[in-house]
């Protein structure tokens, strides 16, 4: 049993911006535990463009971005573990993780900062009937596949779901001599950047057809085919007679993330509904004394910029916690998604301990042009900002301070909503 | 000549057309709502530029280098310098930085590594 | 040049062959796809039936009671999941209790022991999440869940452990007498033996048909089914049946040994044996009556539909035995429910039938026992230690959903009859059956199987034939270039 102050489960972006602000805070006891051979999570698949504009004002790939924390890592002389896998954690902070060199490890940590990242939603999820070929993947393995491994899942490719994910997917595979025929996407909207739209579909001729979905697979063996209908925008049911199928050897799916909370769960940690990841305060620790969780597997985001933020939160706040300074008084004061709003996070704060801003994040329900966004608080509304459009593809970051609350004089609920 | 493009300035994504002369040149804009997207239109419409990112083969192995060019090219130029970047391999060491091609295409930019070889 | 040849590598094939390696005999077993286990075995419900609902005095309840009274020492000596879950046979209206006492009543003259009618109070005590519109139940005490795929490739493991000869990728085109002997022509060639055990499941009749005039035919008759995620384990206790249709057992709703739960089969007629595809009728069909047993089924954590087809023969019954116009060919034709549980049994009844027609003396050094490939998800801290010890490959952890580790997928693939694809990998170890479904693991597996076989990322396969998995490098190994 090896005792360290701060745990980092997971050495992605999320996972490395806690421990450089932890580090940076002052902490000089931290381990990342990364389970892939290098650091930098996802980001080392992502080769595209895109990354930290916000963060640094430079137009960054994936793997440069994570280079950018890295050597900060290494400059500092973080300590990290790499091809280890967390296994077991327990609500009082043991660790348990393994690795081919030092096999079976238990450590007990003061706190700990979950940063797992997410894996992708399966075809199997969407129960898309047909016969259960080759060749379907989601999106993300595909890239794997292509950028890390150098290998071409297939020739002719479909794409469901026009999330960023699958928008990228199209021109990687478009500029690595694959043919995509057309990107699907259920909703009336796609969810991607409209960046990525005009410069993954538009600038290829590939269609983007809204209101549609696969409805049967073809081909025994290998992927022959993929039977698209157009949906009704209501129930999202396939209108019959409008199906149409395409010859394609390759299916990429990007139809969602599921957070990788398994290990959440074994520390006892209380999930939220809409977020399925860790419920946490404006500290953004969760339910469990001293265990705190940021980036994708708290919520998924957009931009890794936002990533980066909110992890060097968790990291600044877990040293805190390690130091003995976290001063909260009770359970906190819950944030409620009114109208419009989904899976607001932190989904509970401390309005009279707050001694930093607060940044709710969350997703908007649908498309809202001209909208306002509000946060209500003790029956008074203490924030609000006009949008010119809001769109469940963008994440809102409002970002309140403590001095905003300490006005308002008896707190029961917070509400965050959007006025249409 | 009319052209209609998405502005990609925020999720607006307003339809903006132009009104091309035969030289090419914007005799007038409509459909933007802000000077983003104004900017954006001139810009595009009369020569569209892009970032590209590619692998690069290294020799000795299919794991490929991550690379992109050091600055936006012409839009219309990006087959052949996907091409560019075909045609040519690495070894190791790489750092991220390296200039794998210079000038490329005579784009006034380069091809660089974003990711390392050790 | 065999004393016997089986056909057909599913759980009556590989029960057959382990059972026969007790005896002094040459035995090859032949089958058709690129792995054993490819057939129905891998796609049912998983039930080991209780009795009560074959027809008294059919071959189905004969092998169906005794088989599951042979399951406990099977699944000990093998090291396969077994687990005496219980049946609830659940009727939802007061109409259906009649039909609930006659099933109690057809067990019992099955010979089942330990079948009672139980009221609602006492249902919803045991199943708490059952829809409260249930009236009654037959409750089957010796009814059971195990792991189908497991149990036929264990019996493989361990007949190939005793010497008996397998070959994938060898269907069988041609079976016809030639002189003395049984000729069969096959994908992996032309072999003789002096009998034949036909275990060809929905190719049984085509395989019975080349030799007999006592004909039967298979009409396919398709199921489809949900997977339900394992954090939802225990919502249910027993395997909850609905009545009997003519068409089958029903919608079941009932956990699985790896704790994710399975809603289905549905039953449809088809004509294509192959037609494995699932379908939105049959889905939403699954859903509907499924249903009627979990009101709320969380469509949210559906990991996976799949479907399997049941080899039901025109003579409603299976068709066991030696065929009385050709000696020393026998048949396990038309199995489909109550097959598996019938399993052990008719392949010991196979097995010794052929034996003593061949005069074959029992083998001195038959070992039962096959241990399964160690499972790291199911050890303690201490034996994991102890594991990655002597094996470095138990601290890679490959598949995340399932915690399967690299030495475990190094195993399957060396063990005999050992996997040659990503499905013969995931059927032994569980990698790829999880909530991301191979999302993650797949390069790490596809890796793995070219190191261990020696081939190119590009041959792998996820069945074999042209299920290839990827489609071409994107550089040449000798060169820049690629098109």
């Amino acid at each position: 049993m090896r005792n360290v102050d701060i745990i980092i489960i997971g050495g992605g972006p999320a996972g490395l911006a806690a421990a450089v602000s932890a580090y940076e805070s002052g902490c000089r006891d931290i381990l990342i535990l990364e389970r892939e051979e290098k650091l930098g999570g996802i980001l080392k698949q992502c080769i595209h463009n895109g990354f930290g504009l916000k963060m640094f004002h430079e137009e960054l790939t994936g793997p440069e971005y994570a280079k950018k924390y890295i050597d900060k890592v290494i400059a500092y002389g973080i300590p990290y573990e790499c091809d280890t896998m967390v296994i077991g954690i327990s609500d009082d902070k043991t660790v348990t993780a393994v690795n081919r060199v030092n096999g079976v490890q238990v450590f007990k940590a003061k706190a700990v900062v979950l940063a797992m990242g997410c894996r992708e939603r399966p075809r199997g999820a969407l129960a898309i009937p047909g016969y259960r070929c080759s060749g379907i993947y989601t999106a993300g393995t595909a890239q794997r596949l292509v950028n890390l491994e150098g290998i071409m899942p297939g020739k002719k490719v479909l794409i469901l779901g026009s999330g960023d994910i699958g928008l990228i997917m199209a021109r990687r595979m478009t500029f690595m001599g694959a043919q995509v025929l057309a990107c699907v996407e259920l909703m009336p909207y796609s969810s991607g950047l409209k960046r990525n739209i005009v410069q993954c579909l538009d600038d290829f001729g590939i269609p983007l057809l809204l209101n549609h979905t696969v409805v049967d697979i073809k081909g025994r063996e290998r992927l022959e085919g993929a039977v698209v209908a157009e949906v009704d925008p209501e129930t999202k049911k396939p209108i019959p007679g409008t199906e149409q199928c395409f010859d394609c050897d390759t299916l990429l799916l990007s139809v969602g993330l599921i957070p990788e909370n398994e290990l959440t769960k074994m520390a006892g940690v209380k999930l939220g509904e809409s977020t399925k990841g860790a419920e946490v305060d404006e500290s953004l620790e969760t339910s469990a004394d001293g265990i705190f969780s940021c980036g994708n597997v708290l919520h998924v985001h957009d931009l890794v910029d936002f990533v980066s933020k909110e992890a060097e939160k968790a990291g600044a706040n877990a040293y805190r916690y390690v130091k003995g300074d976290m001063k909260k008084t009770g359970g906190g004061v819950e944030v409620k998604n009114g109208y419009g709003v989904s899976g607001t996070v932190p989904q509970f704060i401390h309005p009279e301990s707050m001694d930093e801003p607060v940044n709710f994040m969350f997703r908007p329900k649908g498309v809202y042009k001209n909208a306002e966004i509000c946060v209500e608080a003790g029956g008074q509304r203490i924030y609000s900002r006009k949008s010119r459009i809001l769109s469940p593809g963008e994440m809102v970051n409002v970002q309140l301070s403590p001095e905003v609350f300490k006005q308002v004089p008896c707190i029961e609920d917070v509400t965050v909503k959007v006025e249409a | 000549m009319e052209k209609e493009i998405t502005c990609i300035g925020c999720p607006m994504g307003c339809s903006i057309t132009a009104d091309i002369g035969k030289d090419g040149k914007i005799n007038s804009l409509s459909g933007y709502s802000c000077g983003v997207g104004k900017k954006y239109a001139y810009g595009e419409l009369t020569l569209p530029k892009r970032m590209v990112t590619s692998l690069v083969y290294v020799r000795g192995t299919n794991k490929p280098l991550p690379v992109k060019t050091s600055a936006p090219i012409t839009k219309s130029k990006i087959p052949e310098c996907l091409g560019a970047i075909r045609s040519v391999s690495v070894t190791a060491p790489v750092r991220v930085g390296d200039i794998i091609i210079k000038n490329v295409l005579g784009e006034d930019a380069d091809i660089v590594a974003t990711g390392e070889i050790i | 040049m065999f004393d016997v040849i089986i056909i057909g590598g599913g759980v009556i094939g590989c029960t057959t062959a382990r059972n026969l390696a007790r005896y002094d005999l040459n035995v090859a077993l032949l089958e058709k796809a690129s792995d054993i286990c490819e057939g129905q075995s891998k796609a049912n419900t998983a039930i080991v039936h209780g009795g009560y609902d074959a027809k008294p005095h059919t071959l189905k309840a004969k092998y169906n009671v005794t088989g599951n009274g042979m399951f406990d020492k099977v699944c000990s000596e093998l090291d396969v999941p077994l687990k005496w879950n219980t049946s609830l046979v659940a009727a939802f209206s007061e109409s259906g209790i009649p039909k609930l006492e006659e099933l109690k009543h057809q067990g019992e003259v099955n010979g089942v022991h330990g079948l009672s009618i139980i009221g609602r109070d006492e249902i919803i005590r045991r199943e708490p999440n059952i829809s409260r519109s249930v009236c009654a139940a037959l409750l089957v005490t010796n009814g059971g869940i195990v792991c189908p795929y497991e149990l036929t490739i264990a019996n493989a493991e361990n007949a190939a452990e005793n010497g008996v000869r397998f070959y994938r990728n060898a269907p069988v085109t041609k079976v016809e007498k030639d002189g003395g002997q049984w000729r069969v022509q096959s994908g992996a060639g032309t072999f003789t033996s002096r009998a034949v055990i036909n275990c060809a499941g929905l190719y049984s009749d085509v395989i019975n048909n080349m030799v007999s005039e006592n004909k039967f035919h298979i009409k396919p008759r398709r199921g489809e089914y949900y997977i339900i995620d394992k954090s939802y384990a225990g919502t249910f206790n027993a395997s909850i049946f609905q009545l009997p249709t003519k068409m089958g057992k029903g919608i079941l709703v009932t956990p699985t040994v790896d704790g994710t739960l399975l809603v289905g089969p549905t039953a449809e007629d088809i004509d294509d044996r192959d037609d494995t595809r699932t379908t939105s009728g049959g889905l939403a069909k699954a859903l509907k009556f499924g249903s009627a047993t979990w009101e709320h089924i969380p469509m949210r954590d559906v990991i996976t539909t799949f479907a399997g087809i049941r080899a039901h023969c025109d003579r409603d019954d299976f068709v066991i035995g030696e065929a009385q116009d050709a000696p020393l060919f026998f048949n396990a034709g038309g199995v489909e429910s109550p097959g598996l549980t019938s399993s052990p049994a008719i392949g010991e009844y196979l097995a010794d039938s052929a034996a003593e027609k061949l005069g074959a003396k029992a083998k001195k050094n038959f070992n039962p026992i096959r241990k399964s490939i160690p499972k790291f998800r199911e050890m303690t801290d201490r034996e994991r230690a102890q594991a990655i010890a002597s094996d470095q490959d138990y601290a890679k952890i490959v598949c995340r959903c399932e915690t399967v580790t690299e030495a475990e997928i190094r195993a399957s693939i060396r063990r005999p009859v050992g996997a040659r694809t990503i499905d013969g990998i995931k059927r032994r170890t569980r990698t790829g059956m999880g909530r991301c479904q191979a999302g993650f693991c797949t390069p790490a597996t596809i890796k793995i199987l070219c190191e261990e076989l020696g081939i190119s990322p590009l041959e792998v396969t996820k069945f074999g034939g042209k299920s290839k998995m990827l489609d071409r490098y994107l550089f040449d190994k000798g060169g820049g270039n690629h098109a």
